[in-house]
């Protein structure tokens, strides 16, 4: 009686491992080891929600006059405003709840450099895989572009790039696009060059399927571990650059203030001792990168197949 | 070999071709020189002829035929706000820039080597994690804020060092320099160290991952038979075999830190072509944007010229491969 009980436990033991290593659980159970890149998801996922949701959580909307006052200003961390709010991280030289500036930043921060790492990736994607998949001259003139352009260093590209275009939010991101998608591009190719000599592709070619078919329903979802893990790594570097970039004065307009202009707007402040107006703002900018980053490590560790575990 | 060298130099020159074009005629787009330049108060003569002598009045594909022709003369045009050569400001500025770049090299160099060495040697040791873990933050922290951080401690809290300028400088062979003065070091020391911290890490990295393979290997195991002390082991046989990815990196990479001088420039209000071209940008001063471009395009183009002859006379199949193809 009892052996028949423990075989039916094993046999529903097996029954469900089977229905539980499914790839994307697979994925998920091998992502989640390490303690570091969970801790690093859930950071990442604060600073998400707050750059969602920054015109309801903020304790005011810094860049409504009504509501900042100049009195206020350049108040230290802990301090009370005229009207009663406690300003948690102090106030900056108009007046603003750093706070509440930090979160707004984050929004715009996070969006410029998503943004750009989507439009970059789209691109990247597929002038790669044209150049893979078509191979001949076709991909010596795509790979010539690409190689000349990582040949310049990013930041070098896109202040060109902006002391032609001006200051603007869709302007920074047009610079940031240009100034990435060859790195896109390279990841692809070089992936979509190892699949496209597999042979499933050749079985797919046998059968006389369409370019697109083969392209997008057979070598694309094969491509994309790699571009994943580039595309985490390289959207933390376009925040960091849009920040640098913006720091310089050459990035976003005052009217749409990132944390890299929070940055440089406290700068001047600084010699006098007053640190909370810069230090604050890039303290949020670092935890947001160094938690992409870890992210995309433990990404690319889970992803490799090469890697041993 | 000369028809890889032909080749590769005749590539070059199309490309800087190419980014003459492209910069200028984009730079030419942007925003209008004389609302900015003219006294609004002037009367229409001399607006006219202000207009004259900054070459404003001439169709644009005139304007750029100019520059081109000038600029194989080595004249890249009068900045509008100094009246002096353009040419003249950025390699008046250029030593400071230099200086700043090779420190910054030689401290990642003299700090990051000896850091990574030590985590290879002893990879589990409490020390080495730390480092490690330095070493990514080296990467993740983002420069112009390291640099702010650098202010506010060194120079605004303990007061040790000063946070702006280049100090006193003496003349080295007709050139500005600031390392050979105390003055002139301190100044240095801040900037140097804040652009030096991206590549540290690299270094850091590079001489860990070379040291853990170098130490693995034979002739290591012979010197150690043989009675070598450990001290010569590591700094004679393991030294050397690291150094060559660190040097071949280092080279590529130093195209990089000169443009990167930029940020630390604009940090530190060091007297660089950086800040020159900050200040530029944001005074629509063209020429001197055009020339700045023109001049750190020139730069890499020969930069990657002279990496990529080099590679070629070191591993001959690269040569080969692109002849053929």
């Amino acid at each position: 009686m009892s052996t028949t009980g423990e075989q039916a436990r094993q046999a529903a033991a097996i029954a469900q491992s089977a229905t539980v290593q499914t790839p994307l659980r697979r994925f998920l159970s091998d992502f989640f080891e390490s303690k570091v890149a969970t801790a690093a998801v859930a950071v990442f996922a604060i600073i998400l929600f707050i750059a969602i949701f920054a015109p309801w959580i903020s304790p005011q909307n810094p860049y409504d006059l009504m509501v900042v006052d100049v009195m206020d200003s350049r108040m230290p961390p802990g301090e009370k405003s005229l009207t009663g709010m406690t300003f948690v991280l102090g106030s900056d030289g108009a007046g603003r709840d750093m706070l509440s500036a930090i979160f707004y930043g984050l929004r715009t921060s996070l969006g410029v450099g998503v943004m750009s790492g989507i439009i970059a990736l789209g691109i990247g994607m597929a002038v790669g895989l044209a150049a893979a998949y078509f191979g001949g001259r076709t991909d010596t003139l795509i790979m010539r572009v690409v190689d000349l352009q990582l040949s310049f260093p990013a930041i070098l590209i896109a202040l060109i790039l902006l002391s032609i275009l001006g200051k603007g939010v869709d302007k920074i991101i047009i610079a940031l696009v240009i100034a990435q998608w060859a790195y896109y591009a390279r990841t692809v190719r070089g992936s979509a060059l190892v699949e496209r000599s597999k042979e499933y592709i050749e079985a797919a070619t046998c059968l006389a399927l369409s370019h697109r078919r083969i392209v997008f329903r057979h070598l694309l979802p094969n491509v994309l571990p790699p571009l994943i893990v580039v595309g985490t790594l390289q959207t933390a570097h376009a925040i960091s650059l849009e920040a640098t970039l913006s720091f310089l004065g050459v990035g976003l307009p005052q009217t749409e203030p990132s944390l890299g202009l929070l940055i440089s707007n406290g700068f001047e402040y600084m010699l006098s001792g007053k640190y909370w107006i810069s230090f604050f703002p890039g303290v949020a900018l670092l935890i947001t990168i160094v938690s992409i980053n870890l992210v995309g490590d433990q990404l690319r560790d889970v992803l490799n197949p090469r890697l041993e575990r | 070999m000369s028809v890889f060298i032909t080749r590769r130099i005749l590539q070059s020159l199309v490309v800087v071709f190419v980014m003459s074009l492209l910069v200028f005629f984009g730079v030419n787009i942007v925003g209008d020189p004389v609302d900015m330049l003219i006294n609004p108060e002037a009367d229409q003569e001399d607006i006219e002829a202000a207009i004259r002598a900054l070459g404003l009045d001439r169709p644009i594909h005139e304007q750029y035929w100019y520059f081109l022709v000038n600029a194989l003369k080595g004249d890249l045009g009068k900045s509008f706000i100094f009246a002096e050569p353009a040419l003249k400001l950025i390699l008046q500025r250029m030593p400071a820039t230099l200086e700043l770049a090779f420190a910054a090299m030689f401290l990642a160099v003299v700090i990051g080597i000896p850091l990574g060495v030590f985590a290879g040697l002893r990879p589990h040791s409490k020390v080495s994690k730390t480092i490690m873990a330095g070493s990514i933050l080296g990467f993740s922290l983002p420069t112009f804020w390291v640099g702010l951080m650098f202010i506010m401690i060194f120079a605004v809290m303990l007061g040790w060092l000063p946070s702006t300028g280049r100090g006193e400088t003496t003349s080295l062979l007709g050139i500005q320099v600031s390392f050979l003065t105390l003055d002139g070091l301190s100044h240095l020391l801040l900037p140097a160290l804040n652009l030096a911290l991206f590549k540290m890490s690299l270094v850091i990295r590079l001489a860990r991952a070379g040291t853990r393979e170098v130490a693995l290997q034979d002739y290591i195991k012979f010197a150690r038979a043989k009675g070598l002390s450990p001290s010569r082991v590591v700094l004679v046989h393991v030294m050397k075999n690291i150094l060559i990815p660190v040097v071949t990196v280092l080279g590529l990479e130093l195209g990089g830190v000169i443009a990167f001088a930029v940020v630390t420039e604009t940090v530190f209000a060091w007297p660089g072509m950086g800040k020159l071209l900050i200040d530029s940008i944001q005074l629509l001063d063209r020429p001197v944007v055009v020339a700045y471009l023109m001049i750190t395009v020139l730069m890499f183009i020969v930069i990657n010229l002279v990496v990529d002859i080099l590679y070629s006379i070191l591993d001959p199949r690269v040569r080969l491969k692109d002849v053929k193809s």
